[in-house]
């Protein structure tokens, strides 16, 4: 029997965090077209920290989520246009403005371990008419047992669509598999289970076939791999393999490569890739957006960017806390000239 | 002594009581709470307090005869404008620690003195509470043109009530960074951390100002508005900062709570109930 899955493109919302969320109206809409031709099924728009994320503490974006959305939305054929939002940060204004943008399908996102903090944004999205994912992000740092009693929350607010989110990229492939089989014990047959991975450690594409074989339904990758910390997924490997294996992406190999090739490499400020910053993200478990601030940090105080990541990963901080890298930074630095 | 009373008997209204038997101008006569069996309520007979578990109404009988003058409602957002009504109708002034805010942003460190006439006065949320100061010590120096906020709280330290309407809180701080913390723009954004044992509430606060920094009058003011605000909340501490970069002034800040009924991690509740207790103290002076 051909297995088949949805693959969400992630290069224009995961892919703002290497770009420092500047990528122009006219480098998306670009590259949106392609990936729309090449039958990407499910794109994401919005700041890297989804909407409502333009802020002094996760950057200001070239242009407004509204902005992109609106360039995006009418020039796509086929594809679907997702936007993320982290209740705490993205509000219900938020999901009204982008609803009326015409997006497709809200993605909440929340710590795993705090999903009841997404209620009234899940309920919203239901409300608005709009296909509902909950998003579950660290989810290495709780138990398969714990995460599946958030999914149900999840669930039970709306979602009809329910991740686990390797925000660190630290799961290895039994991880996934494990937390993909809890998830689907304890949630409804219709609801769809979806894994989103950093290649951190280069287990995006492992990791995720491991989540289509415990039963995962929807798979989050992006074009090169343009994502925080070493990026996401590949899209193009992904369904090089999935080719192989005869799982059914709907996505053509070879316009997939081109467009990774001719539109995304050239788009990146420096090569997406494990250096020993994001090697260090996903050995220590710490959120992948954190990457370009330790450094920016490091830079400005005169201290190794590695060690602040593995600061922040002893702190046990969440996604989110950018705002704390700069205050660990002055706080190292003053322990070394002290 | 000012005699006052407490409507909702939970961590917030409990840990109020603590506050207020400290007092030197308040005194707690009355906790009103909706169960019988709640542990406040048993806190507060044990502490010399009248209580009742069948609401407000229960109290209204015995607001004269017990010299009622100020009431603090720590209930919830949904039961506080019917709870003002009746209390600001028969002269009961009224302090809101929930997120109906019907009356002004009240922030003791900065604008105590602007509300003492009105009958209702609101705290805000604990992120303003703890966040706006610093907007503000900026703002008094000179104009600023954005203030940002986060606020990062333990989960523990989270109840239902937030949970269930995150909106209300990113909404009511970013209102109270713009009217009393006077930046032009403001934005909120709260981060909840589930780490054991649990982190000591962080604020950072950052404020982008019209011209460069004055950097020295900045840090003067920042520095003595911290000494303000350690008045009431002993626990409020500069961690890191003003770091200048360009246009931005940033300052982080943590807040250690007391301990009285909330463990001290809790420093987001403790810094609403503390600002209510001061602004209760300074309604009790004026009316004393």
């Amino acid at each position: 029997m051909t297995r088949k899955i949805l693959l969400h493109e992630m290069s224009l919302r995961d892919g703002m965090h290497p770009k420092r969320h500047q990528i122009s109206l006219d480098q998306m809409v670009k590259l949106a077209t392609a990936l729309d031709d090449a039958g990407v099924p499910m794109i994401e728009v919005t700041h890297g920290d989804g909407l409502g994320g333009a802020s002094v503490t996760y950057g200001f974006p070239m242009h407004s989520d509204e902005d992109y959305l609106r360039a995006v939305i009418p020039k796509m054929k086929n594809a679907k246009v997702s936007a993320l939002t982290l209740p705490g940060i993205g509000t219900i204004e938020d999901l009204r403005m982008a609803a009326d943008c015409g997006v497709d399908c809200f993605r909440v996102a929340t710590h795993c371990t705090e999903a009841d903090v997404a209620v009234q944004h899940l309920g919203m999205s239901r409300q608005l008419g709009v296909e509902t994912v909950g998003f579950l992000m660290m989810a290495h740092m709780i138990s398969p047992e714990k995460l599946a009693v958030q999914a149900k929350i999840l669930e039970d607010s709306g979602a009809q669509i329910v991740y686990a989110t390797d925000s660190a990229g630290f799961m290895l492939p039994s991880d996934v598999t494990e937390r993909i089989q809890a998830l689907k014990a304890v949630l409804r047959p219709e609801t769809v289970i979806g894994f989103h991975g950093h290649h951190n450690m280069a287990m995006g594409v492992a990791n995720s076939l491991a989540a289509v074989d415990a039963g995962a339904g929807r798979i989050d990758a992006s074009c090169a791999g343009l994502g925080a910390g070493a990026g996401n997924t590949p899209t193009e490997v992904f369904v090089a393999v999935a080719n192989r294996l005869g799982i059914e992406t709907g996505i053509d190999l070879y316009k997939i490569m081109d467009a990774a090739e001719d539109l995304v490499v050239p788009m990146m400020d420096k090569p997406v890739r494990i250096d020993r910053d994001a090697l260090i993200l996903g050995y220590a478990g710490v959120y992948s957006s954190f990457l370009l601030f330790a450094q920016r940090a490091a830079a400005k105080y005169g201290i190794s960017s590695r060690d602040i990541l593995v600061e922040m990963g002893r702190r046990r901080t969440v996604g989110g806390q950018e705002d704390l890298i700069e205050d660990v930074a002055i706080e190292m630095s003053r322990g070394r000239t002290s | 002594m000012i005699h006052a009373a407490i409507l909702g008997p939970g961590n917030i209204g409990t840990d109020l009581l603590y506050k207020m038997l400290r007092s030197p101008l308040l005194k707690p006569v009355w906790m009103v709470g909706a169960v019988e069996s709640s542990d406040g309520l048993r806190i507060a007979r044990e502490k010399g307090l009248r209580t009742t578990h069948l609401g407000l109404d229960a109290l209204l009988p015995f607001l004269e005869e017990d010299g009622i003058r100020i009431a603090f409602d720590a209930t919830s957002a949904k039961y506080h404008p019917d709870h003002s009504a009746k209390l600001t109708a028969r002269g009961v002034k009224v302090i809101d620690l929930t997120p109906a805010a019907i009356g002004p942003y009240c922030i003791p460190s900065v604008n105590l003195h602007e509300h003492v006439d009105v009958p209702n006065v609101n705290m805000v949320t604990c992120g303003g509470q703890a966040t706006i100061p610093m907007v503000a010590a900026v703002s008094r120096v000179q104009s600023v043109a954005y203030g940002e906020i986060v606020a990062t709280v333990a989960s523990r330290s989270i109840g239902p009530g937030t949970r269930s309407n995150i909106d209300e809180f990113t909404r009511t701080t970013r209102a109270g960074i713009e009217v009393v913390g006077k930046a032009r723009r403001g934005k909120a954004i709260i981060v909840i951390n589930p780490a054991e044992p649990p982190l000591l509430m962080r604020d950072t606060i950052h404020c982008l100002t019209d011209e460069e920094p004055d950097r020295e009058a900045i840090t003067a003011s920042i520095h003595a508005m911290i000494a303000d605000v350690q008045r009431y909340v002993p626990g409020y501490k500069l961690k890191n900062g003003p770091v200048f970069d360009g246009n931005r002034v940033s300052v982080w800040i943590e807040v250690e709570g007391l301990g009285d009924f909330l463990p001290k991690y809790a420093g987001n509740l403790d810094i609403m109930t503390a600002a209510a207790v001061r602004t209760g103290e300074l309604l009790a002076e004026r009316m004393a």
